[in-house]
């Protein structure tokens, strides 16, 4: 679905941030800088800083990460879908992250890491994966919410990094976004529905909003003043857009969305500001999110134990596919011979 | 018309029935790939019966739609075979809990898809124009989740000691529910007589042969039938489906007025 930007945040000077001390080779690591000034891309058999192809690694793996640990809160209502219209779309949605995932793992195996090193750094709880998939998805409205603000949060997120730096990661999320904008208006157009309908299912929409507001807020990543190690991702162009404007792009963007809805947003400090131009909103608590990112969330351990049990309930099938192929190649060259 | 309903509404509850229970892999498969594969065989068969309830809605008329024939009907409505409502594991009773296992489904997968191709094969011949169009394009669908389900009966049968032994007990599990295939239902009966329908006897040498092959090369045992005859597509369903459908249909029905 989307990876948040705690890992790599911004810096309003951008190119302008100096270099850290390199002690790599000074000729290609002139090159390298003088191609990313030049905003041309990195491919995988260009030279490039040990420390930029780490900071990838680390942000397309969180990001495939949470793609799959994605699919649990809405894989949640598949069985439950109350039209089968809508479960369908579920299916194909969930299916969907799932190909974003894999897009996400291939893209970063591009730089030398492997699936099975970057699953073992998931199951061992070493990497981290977006933090709104910590909360649990209680009603059905929350699958079109998560549609509709989490994947609309993603997607604000997302959209720069199709113009990142590193050539396969832009490539990859440029077929992502188009399948997160899909899904953001499917999410939209459920809640629409269900606004037409009981009086019980517009409390339950309104329900869901109130309780996904404030996480697809925090989704953005700390504040730019509280934004720790984030000069590089600027400077290497794989972060483009600071946390701060991209949070407000997406209150911009998704007030007026929710008036034609007929909810209300939690919130009593939103409000338009003339002067900024913008719309002014209240405090994040940054405290709850930091305590689920860092494992304490309502669901942290029951997402990375189904994720962990899975991989392991799978063991004997990988291995079969395993045994088998090497049986099959044995056949055939003894059969060559 | 009631023969061609109850016949629809056969083929349509093996499609959704089955395309709920591949669809519980959907974030749990053994490997990113399969968790995706799995879940477009889901897709696949929840589209068919989708078109096929459609077809009942349109033949009874009133205000029957897709979504009352699919969250509406009882458990002794349902008319699919009794081998797709079971749940990913080996035997047990209705309300035991256990694991899902991958040679169960995919074991479940490849009797159901080996009938499937050959029967939709045949429907494309239907009397009626709807059905046998729907027959097209199930086809190519199924052709897919039979390759699908064959290769890794083959890799999973002649992989190691521990998948060969999982995916006998799984085929040994399984296999005595195929007999329903073959005892012509009253529905099927009437489907037949009308034109509509296909009468899958006619089919089986064929499907043994699908079978016996890739048992064959999966060097797995095909095991021995005989005894109870499951009747899931008249109604008699195993304890296993009550469950599926009371989850299936719990939100639909807490409001019956909604619109989704």
């Amino acid at each position: 679905m989307y990876t948040q930007s705690f890992n790599v945040p911004d810096n309003a000077g951008g190119k302008t941030v100096p270099l850290a001390p390199s002690t790599e080779d000074p000729v290609l690591q002139a090159a390298f800088d003088a191609r990313i000034d030049a905003d041309g891309r990195i491919e995988p058999q260009d030279w490039m800083p040990e420390a930029y192809r780490k900071t990838l690694v680390r942000q397309i793996s969180q990001h495939a990460h949470s793609e799959i640990v994605g699919m649990l809160p809405e894989g949640n209502w598949i069985s439950r879908a109350p039209s089968l219209k809508r479960k369908a779309i579920l299916i194909a949605k969930v299916q969907d992250e799932g190909g974003h995932g894999l897009y996400l793992y291939s893209a970063a195996e591009t730089l030398g890491t492997s699936r099975d090193q970057m699953l073992d750094g998931l199951h061992s709880g070493r990497a981290k994966y977006s933090s709104i998939f910590n909360y649990p998805t209680l009603t059905w409205a929350d699958v079109g919410v998560i549609g509709w603000l989490v994947d609309g949060a993603a997607i604000m997120n997302q959209v720069p990094l199709c113009r990142c730096s590193y050539g396969p990661y832009a490539r990859a999320m440029v077929r992502v976004c188009k399948e997160e904008s899909f899904h953001q208006r499917q999410g939209y157009e459920a809640l629409l529905v269900m606004m037409t309908g009981t009086d019980e299912q517009k409390a339950m929409v309104q329900d869901a909003v109130n309780r996904w507001w404030w996480k697809c807020l925090a989704m953005f990543g700390p504040p730019d003043a509280d934004s720790p190690n984030s000069a590089l991702g600027m400077r290497w162009g794989i972060k483009r857009v600071s946390n701060d404007e991209l949070r407000q792009k997406f209150v911009d963007a998704t007030v007026p969305q929710a008036k034609v809805l007929g909810v209300t947003l939690p919130d009593p400090d939103l409000k338009w500001n003339e002067e900024r131009q913008h719309y002014d909103y209240g405090q994040i608590d940054w405290a709850e999110f930091w305590e689920t990112v860092n494992g304490n969330g309502p669901c942290n351990k029951e997402r990375l134990a189904t994720r962990v049990k899975a991989h392991n309930d799978g063991q004997w099938v990988r291995d079969a596919a395993l045994a088998h192929a090497a049986k099959k190649q044995a056949r055939e060259m003894r059969d060559a011979a | 018309m009631s023969a061609a309903i109850d016949y629809l509404l056969h083929l349509a509850d093996n499609a959704l029935v089955l395309g709920q229970r591949n669809a519980e892999w959907c974030g749990h498969g053994p490997i990113l790939e399969e968790d995706i594969a799995l879940s477009n065989v889901s897709l696949d068969l929840i589209g068919q019966a989708r078109l096929l309830y459609q077809l009942v809605a349109t033949l009874k008329g009133g205000d029957c739609t897709e979504d009352k024939l699919a969250y509406f009907r009882e458990t002794h409505e349902f008319r699919n075979y009794t081998l797709l409502e079971l749940p990913h594991h080996g035997p047990l009773s209705g309300y035991a809990q256990s694991d899902l296992d991958y040679g169960t489904t995919i074991v479940r997968n490849f009797l159901y898809s080996a009938l499937m191709a050959l029967l939709w094969e045949a429907l494309e011949k239907s009397a009626n124009a709807d059905l046998a169009a729907i027959a097209a394009k199930s086809l190519k669908e199924v052709r897919y989740h039979l390759r699908h389900s064959r290769d890794w009966l083959v890799r999973l049968g002649d992989g190691t000691d521990e998948s060969h032994a999982r995916v006998q007990a799984s085929l040994d599990h399984l296999f005595p529910y195929t007999q329903e295939f073959w005892v012509q239902s009253p529905a099927e009966a009437a489907a037949i007589a009308a034109g509509i329908g296909v009468d899958v006897t006619t089919l089986r040498a064929d499907w043994d042969a699908i079978v016996d092959a890739a048992l064959a090369e999966a060097t797995l045992q095909r095991p021995a039938v005989g005894g109870y005859v499951t009747e899931g597509k008249r109604g008699i369903h195993s304890e296993h489906l009550g469950f599926l459908l009371a989850e299936m249909q719990s939100l639909a029905r807490a409001h019956p007025n909604g619109v989704w």
